[in-house]
């Protein structure tokens, strides 16, 4: 595994000057990825704020080949360019060893680009998957995505006299994937630089398909000051919130086991989106919230087998 | 060259053979699904050497070729009807992003309600999405088609996805006589595929799709709009090496027994076939009539559409298609359009929408149709709205209109 230094001396594939929000952990995500690519590599994107904020022609972020067709296909687009390659490798015609890195938001592939990426993982395409989760359609606005926490406040689910935000635990996409068979599925986040870094390093040596799931908090969509954001993503890991781990080939390993589980409380209050739930009447609430999360954390131990 | 007896369907799988794309991606959809069996089975005899990537819907489909060509591949798709449909965002995107992909499309009508049979609903839903598009009239003219589209979406000038159509289930499975040319007259007549920029060349990266704005998107449209009109310039310098190889001559649009015609009936696909042979039944009674086939839809052929009715005394224009809500069917709104401010201007035109969801048309029909057009000419009075051939209780409608004095 590369280390920091290492990291700090690779030529910057995802560079400076996009026009991310300050504090964008999505662009940390990025960079991170793919500065843990030691390879030669092509860059699919879903549409999303990632892809909007990196490429407004005539600039580009991007120092590889770079891609984005739509929102709800870069699984598919991944698999005719990493077909494309097979073909061409076939025939003599390339002879360099690229790897393919696809990268979605929450909507391009929780809700939108669901399908693409089971048709992908299904194929058997040897392409890395990221998706970059700040859990809502930040870029259209802030609306509820399927990864939306409960009790969260977005756009399209505001909290009123009568109504409290999302009324729907997010789905859990990281083990819809395990459930595909596929050698490597893992969750991150962005805060463990280190932990990501091996992630990524050990998908892109595997054949096949491979999905990273990565918690990248949104200033503006979650509501807390730009610099908290590295804080928050820490929390929701020590909260059980976003448990990072992975499954090899069927195997589980959590990367990260908190001594002390905080209240998820802790995690809640540091986000506007949550403000609400900090109201009295809204204290069942916290107490449902803390439930979902306690049972996903132990059904989690039991598919580790701790 | 050997002659073989194919379907449509089998005739365009033939072609893929020959032309051998690197990458194919497909989805099962009546009555395109022969053409992919085919296909597959010449994958499976290790006759092409075709990444298959057999994906979860057109939409899927498309954006796989997408990528597969972005890449620098050579890569193809085939669909139908509501494939096509479901295809609709990204053909804009394949235009746009300059991809010479080649699509066969098997026409077929759009749902609702429910149809798997031939008529033209599905391509002119996607007439203005950027694709070039290439109607054939028979198997021999499908197979002929899809080798001649690498060519054109290929040259540097054009860079333009192309769609070669055929008649679902008229053409595409209907077994005919098929001249197919050796492989090796293919190979070098298609050449190598060599695109400037592609994503595996990782050396030189490059940003394909960027957002584009309010200070670059129209001018990137304006040049896609360019690339339109090179294609109808340039398209007759292909179909003439493609005659030096095959013997067979296309062109823009096909003329037929049109030099002293009166009344001439404008059709596309396997109709003009049809159209052909009513039209020497009525020569041999003494009637001056004509058929002018359109092969190249998009671009439109507006220069040989007022050439080739410059003598007429009236056009019949038949669609296969309604277009909701317009004036008239989309082929004769393209005609219209084409012969407006010219000497032609008053050419009378009367449109004929037929055949939806398979529905046949008859040579009976066609004569009808000439008749009718015999009566516009020696009366002048032209009926301003389409009329519907071979639909029930049509005549019953145009009575009922009549009594309440209602014109056309």
């Amino acid at each position: 595994m590369a280390n920091l230094k290492e990291l700090s001396q690779r030529t910057v594939k995802f560079t400076a000057g996009h026009r991310a929000c300050a504090g964008c952990l999505p662009a940390v995500a990025l960079r991170q990825v793919t500065l843990s690519a030691d390879y030669p590599i092509v860059v699919g994107f879903a549409t999303g704020c990632m892809e909007v904020v990196s490429t407004i022609f005539p600039y580009t972020a991007w120092n590889v080949p770079y891609i984005h067709v739509a929102f709800e296909n870069v699984a598919a687009v991944m698999s005719g360019v990493e077909s494309a390659y097979k073909a061409l490798k076939k025939k003599g015609k390339i002879n360099e060893e690229i790897k393919f890195i696809a990268f979605g938001g929450d909507g391009g592939t929780y809700d939108i680009g669901f399908q693409a990426l089971s048709g992908m993982a299904e194929r058997g395409h040897d392409v890395l998957y990221i998706c970059y989760n700040n859990e809502a359609y930040m870029n259209t606005g802030i609306q509820r995505s399927s990864a939306t926490p409960f009790g969260a406040q977005t756009s399209t689910t505001p909290v009123g006299s009568v109504e409290f935000g999302k009324k729907q635990f997010p789905k859990d996409l990281t083990q819809i994937m395990v459930a595909h068979g596929i050698p490597y599925v893992a969750q991150a986040s962005v805060h463990n630089w280190k932990d990501l870094n091996m992630k990524v390093e050990k998908a892109l040596k595997i054949k096949g398909p491979k999905f990273i799931n990565i918690l990248a908090p949104c200033t503006l969509g979650w509501r807390y000051p730009a610099e908290k954001g590295i804080e928050i993503a820490k929390l929701a890991v020590e909260t059980c919130v976003w448990p990072i781990y992975e499954v090899e080939n069927g195997k589980y390993k959590i990367n990260y086991k908190p001594r002390e589980k905080k209240p998820v409380i802790e995690w809640l209050k540091t986000q506007g989106r949550f403000a609400h739930l900090l109201k009295p009447e809204y204290q069942h609430l916290v107490e449902e919230i803390q439930k979902e999360v306690d049972r996903r954390w132990e059904h989690l131990l039991e598919l580790a087998g701790t | 060259m050997k002659v073989m007896a194919l379907t449509g369907n089998e005739a365009v799988a033939e072609a893929m053979r020959q032309i051998n794309p690197d990458v194919v991606a497909a989805y099962p959809i009546t009555p395109q699904t022969e053409l992919m069996h085919r296909f597959t089975e010449f994958v499976a005899d290790g006759l092409v050497d075709t990444e298959m990537v057999l994906v979860e819907s057109e939409h899927s489909a498309l954006s796989a070729t997408v990528g597969a060509s972005a890449a620098g591949a050579r890569a193809m798709t085939a669909t139908s009807s509501q494939g096509l449909a479901l295809m609709w965002e990204i053909l804009y995107i394949a235009a746009g992003l300059r991809l010479p992909i080649v699509m066969p499309v098997v026409n077929r009508a759009l749902s609702a309600p429910i149809n798997i049979h031939g008529d033209h609903s599905d391509t002119m839903g996607a007439r203005d999405s950027g694709w070039i598009q290439i109607f054939s009239e028979n198997a021999q003219e499908a197979y002929d088609n899809t080798i001649i589209a690498v060519r054109i979406a290929e040259h540097p000038d054009i860079l333009l996805p192309v769609m070669v159509t055929m008649d679902g289930f008229i053409i595409s499975h209907t077994m005919e006589r098929v001249e197919v040319l050796d492989d090796d007259v293919v190979k070098n007549f298609i050449g190598e595929y060599n695109p400037k920029y592609k994503l595996l060349d990782v050396k030189n990266p490059v940003t394909m799709g960027p957002l584009d704005l309010q200070d670059y998107y129209f001018e990137h449209k304006r040049a896609q709009a360019e690339a339109m009109e090179n294609a109808y310039k340039l398209i007759k310098e292909i179909d003439e090496e493609y005659y030096k190889i095959s013997g067979r001559r296309y062109s823009y649009v096909e003329p037929y027994e049109i030099d002293d015609a009166d009344i001439i009936l404008i059709s596309l696909g396997s109709t003009a076939g049809t159209i052909k042979d009513v039209v020497d039944e009525l020569r041999l009674k003494g009637l001056k009539v004509g058929g002018l086939k359109i092969r190249v839809y998009r671009p439109f052929p507006r220069d040989e559409i007022k050439e080739f009715l410059s003598n007429a005394s009236v056009v019949g224009v038949m669609d296969r298609a309604i277009a909701f809500g317009s004036p008239c069917g989309p082929v004769c709104l393209d005609v219209k359009a084409s012969l407006q401010g010219t000497s032609l201007s008053n050419l009378p035109i009367v449109n004929y929408i037929y055949g939806l969801g398979g529905r046949d048309i008859t040579p009976k029909d066609i004569i009808k149709i000439f008749n009718e057009l015999e009566k516009v000419r020696i009366s002048g009075e032209v009926p301003n709205l389409p009329r519907y051939v071979g639909v029930r209780g049509e005549e019953n409608y145009i009575e009922q209109k009549a009594k309440l004095k209602i014109k056309n």
